[in-house]
């Protein structure tokens, strides 16, 4: 059979313009070549900077930005698309080859109704009538599993949720129907217990109607539950490239290796002694001007040295509980009762200690360091501010602390924007820990990184940990980085603890159905994982 | 109710408050300028009786407060009272005036918008390259020079040299449409080459702000052109700035074409404001400034409730 799409030793640059300095060309990919046969998927797979959604993107000879292919070819149904012009590419994108994007929520118009949007490509490419578009995209609908399919296209983007716009947007990548869609990314911004329901709708929906797919993620585990084959790439050159069966259990290269084994750590559960650190006792708090709590009668204990994982979908309330522990939102009742005292309910009558020890770190590291200051300033603040250390002291404390994130004083001068984003989460942490905390609230604090990168940041956690003896209130709705560190969990659904307890104890069953339902939710790095855990799972994800 | 009717209505009676404030502040203006209306009509033939006598007859012996409410009243049904000057009933001689000028800005808008919304897009669909930075050269050249000066150079070429139209403006109610279009084609194109850069700048940022959406990627990967990617895509969401733009520059063609009125003489609401300040008229300027007021009230609160009806997240709640 023909091939679908075959690229052919791939180079794609970018002109990059660094501040100060001339403006100069970079590779992004080079040398990668791939075909896709009809009805196949090919995962795309590697961290980012890899080149993933570049690849994807150069099927349909569409570069963000000013990225441009410089070389090789891209054959698809048998036509060199890189010969052509702007209005050949125009008549094949939305039309023989479609795209499914990261955001469906920012990649829908808020302006336009769902179904105009969604058959709007069949349209314009004359591809069918506007009736036959919409008897098509209602069936996608249906196949999809969206709620009544008939009125659906009615709505605006924002009266549906997110696992549904990302349905609807693989909708819209199917009405026309492609000989090829690229999936980028599709499932990464949803919840763990959402992503397993779409990623369910996409393959069925891929199977049913025989599309060629390239399906682009960072997730091996979830790529292995869709993909035929499956490319892993690095710094924009292939790695390895082989069919999924031998990706997973019988990879050649150590960094495919690297990536299967990923989360490999293995933390002791240790047991609660003496006094908590922190507790939480009948905690009910609501955000002003609502009617509802957000919190409903939540109970906690955090002893010194541990961590207490957090656990839950978006919008159940494990962040605001933060908010509440940090006084940025006071309870509407109920007390947090820290290293023996009660804890005042407002921010700003709490004393300068109480802020010194109890340190946060966030999930966007980017957005939490002022881009204008140094790695040194950034990490000298708190040494100022809370101990007045000045001058060598406080630069040879800087050190030290950079010492301690294993980056070292190379990095004294160096801007947020010059680090990679694990260097920038590391720098973050050294900002906490210069106050000499008792408690590190972290905030999903590895969602945003690669998974080896991750991986990284919470063995320095693990270690921090045992030299400084700082207890972790850990915020994530990532099961497998809760198995790695924490000492004990709550799990929290709809702003209520509905497990507490050990982490043995949590993780063992017999569980609560939603308890179960998370904890099958996450992606195994297994064949037909996907298929087993949706024929036995107790109970459906809420926002689905 | 629906939200968005409340936000409307909240919208309208915000608009209401601020005009009785204007008022408030218009009326107390007028009264804290110096002199003495009464002295500056009798001049030289003022008498101490006939001047008290006047001031009876004005009601200028009553407080602030009664006067205020007196003339507001008044207002409120269509009267505005008097002009001092000639006796002459204000709302009569200005329904005439607030004619000519709606019907000058209405052209003047008419020609504006549209040509400045187009040039607009076209600049976003050529960005960087010679279109966009003719349109944005020549309409910031424009907007650069002096309104009069336009309007002086205009008439020099166009109306004396080539004899396209008439350099005065002078309307009146025995022309037909089409003669009074003729006699006003020279203002009109000095105002449209006066708001033309305010609207056409704001359109093209308002819509590059757009375009930098993840969803304009969604509509270029699906094969559309370039147009249609900005005009389905672009320009429904970039509606709200827009709008706001053009009701301030509307306002602008009713309130502030005083020059331009006074250029080719055209018998509109500016010079009638301007020949009453001049004579001291006070219940005139006074009358004028409500008007104007009420018009940039009234432009900007449409522009608010457009904005409101083109927020889909208002229109249609979840």
């Amino acid at each position: 059979m023909a091939n679908v799409l075959e690229v052919k030793n791939l180079k794609i640059e970018a002109t990059v313009y660094p501040p100060g300095e001339k403006s100069r060309d970079i590779t992004i990919v080079n040398g990668v070549s791939f075909d896709l046969k009809p009805g196949k998927v090919l995962g795309l797979i590697g961290e980012s900077g890899a080149g993933k959604s570049t690849i994807g993107l150069s099927a349909m000879a569409y570069g963000r930005g000013g990225v441009r292919i410089t070389g090789g070819e891209v054959w698809l149904n048998g036509r060199d698309i890189l010969a052509g012009g702007l209005s050949a590419l125009r008549k094949l994108r939305g039309a023989e080859v479609t795209y499914v994007a990261q955001s469906a929520a920012a990649a829908f118009n808020p302006a336009k109704k769902l179904m105009e949007q969604i058959i709007e490509a069949s349209i314009e490419h004359k591809r069918c009538s506007k009736a036959d578009a919409e008897k098509r995209a209602i069936a996608l609908f249906e196949k999809l599993g969206l709620p009544d399919p008939e009125n659906f296209g009615n709505r605006y983007p924002h009266q549906v949720s997110g696992g549904q716009l990302q349905r609807a947007m693989t909708a819209l990548a199917l009405c026309p129907q492609p000989d090829l869609v690229i999936f980028d990314e599709p499932t990464t911004a949803l919840d763990v217990t959402t992503q397993i329901d779409v990623l369910a709708a996409i393959k069925d929906a891929i199977r049913d109607t025989g599309v060629a797919a390239l399906y682009i993620t960072h997730d091996l585990a979830v790529v292995a539950q869709v993909s035929d084959d499956i490319m892993v790439l690095q710094n924009g050159k292939t790695v390895e490239y082989a069919d999924v069966d031998t990706i997973i259990n019988n990879p050649a290269e150590d960094y495919t290796k690297a990536l299967v084994s990923v989360r490999s750590i293995d933390h002791k559960e240790m047991v609660p002694e003496g006094t908590p650190l922190l507790r939480a006792s009948g905690v009910n708090a609501r955000y002003s001007g609502t009617k509802f709590d957000v919190l409903k009668n939540i109970n906690l204990e955090l002893y010194p040295g541990q961590t207490l994982a957090l656990v839950g979908e978006s919008g159940s309330g494990k962040s605001t509980m933060a908010r509440v522990i940090t006084g940025l939102l006071p309870p509407r009742d109920g007390e947090i009762e820290f290293d023996g005292r009660i804890l005042s309910a407002d921010l700003k009558s709490r004393s300068n200690d109480d802020l010194r020890e109890l340190q946060m770190i966030y999930q966007m590291a980017d957005v939490a360091m002022n881009p204008r200051q140094t790695v040194g300033t950034i990490i000298g603040r708190p040494l100022e501010f809370y101990f007045g250390i000045k001058g060598a002291e406080k630069r040879r404390r800087i050190i030290e602390l950079l010492d301690e994130i294993e980056m070292g004083e190379a990095f004294i001068d160096r801007y947020p924007a010059e680090l990679s984003g694990g260097q920038k989460q590391r720098v973050c942490i050294a900002r906490a820990l210069a106050a000499k905390p008792k408690l590190i609230i972290c905030d999903e604090v590895t969602s945003a990184l690669d998974p080896l990168v991750a991986d990284g940041i919470l063995k320095l956690l693990l270690n921090l940990q045992k030299i400084e003896n700082v207890s972790y209130l850990f915020i994530t709705h990532d099961l497998a980085t809760v198995r790695a560190i924490a000492d004990s969990i709550a799990v929290m659904y709809q702003g209520r603890v509905v497990r507490y307890g050990p982490k043995s104890q949590v993780l063992e069953p017999p569980f609560d159905d939603y308890t179960d339902l998370l904890l099958s939710s996450v992606p195994e790095m297994k064949l037909g994982w996907l298929e087993d855990v949706i024929a036995t799972r107790k109970m459906e994800s809420a926002g689905n | 109710m629906h939200p968005v009717l409340r936000l409307v209505a909240q919208r309208f009676a915000l608009g209401l408050l601020l005009l009785w404030a204007a008022s408030a502040l218009i009326f107390a203006g007028t009264q804290i300028l110096p002199g003495d209306v009464a002295q500056s009509i009798l001049g030289q033939s003022a008498t101490p009786q006939s001047l008290a006598n006047l001031r009876e007859e004005l009601g200028l012996n009553d407080p602030a407060m009664t006067r205020y409410f007196n003339w507001l009243w008044g207002a409120l049904q269509g009267d505005l009272g008097t002009a001092l000057t000639n006796g002459k009933d204000i709302a009569d001689s200005m329904g005439y005036r607030l004619k000519n000028t709606l019907f000058l800005a209405s052209c003047a808008a008419i020609v504006s918008v549209p040509l400045a919304i187009f040039l607009g897009l076209l600049a976003v669909r050529y960005q960087g390259r010679w279109p966009d930075k003719m349109i944005s050269g020549v309409t910031l050249a424009s907007i650069s020079v002096p309104e009069f000066l336009i309007g002086y150079i205009l008439i020099y070429f166009v109306a004396v040299k080539l004899g396209w139209f008439t350099s005065v403006a002078m309307i009146d109610d025995r022309m037909t449409f089409l003669q009074s279009l003729n006699a006003i084609a020279l203002p009109v194109i000095v105002l449209t080459l006066v708001v033309l850069a305010h609207m056409m700048r704001m359109t093209r940022a308002a819509i590059l702000n757009v375009m930098q959406s993840a969803y304009i990627e969604t509509a270029e990967l699906k094969g559309l052109n370039s147009f249609k990617v900005i005009y389905r895509h672009a320009f429904p969401n970039a509606i709200a700035p827009i709008v706001n733009v053009v009701m301030l520059n509307l306002a602008y063609l009713v309130v502030g074409v005083v020059v331009v009125e006074v250029v080719f003489v055209y018998p509109g609401m500016g010079q009638y404001l301007v020949d009453h300040v001049a004579k001291r008229d006070v219940p005139v300027v006074q009358a004028c400034g409500l008007v104007f007021a009420a018009v940039y009230i009234g432009l900007n609160m449409i522009a608010d409730i457009v904005s409101i009806l083109a927020n889909p997240r208002l229109r249609h709640p979840k």
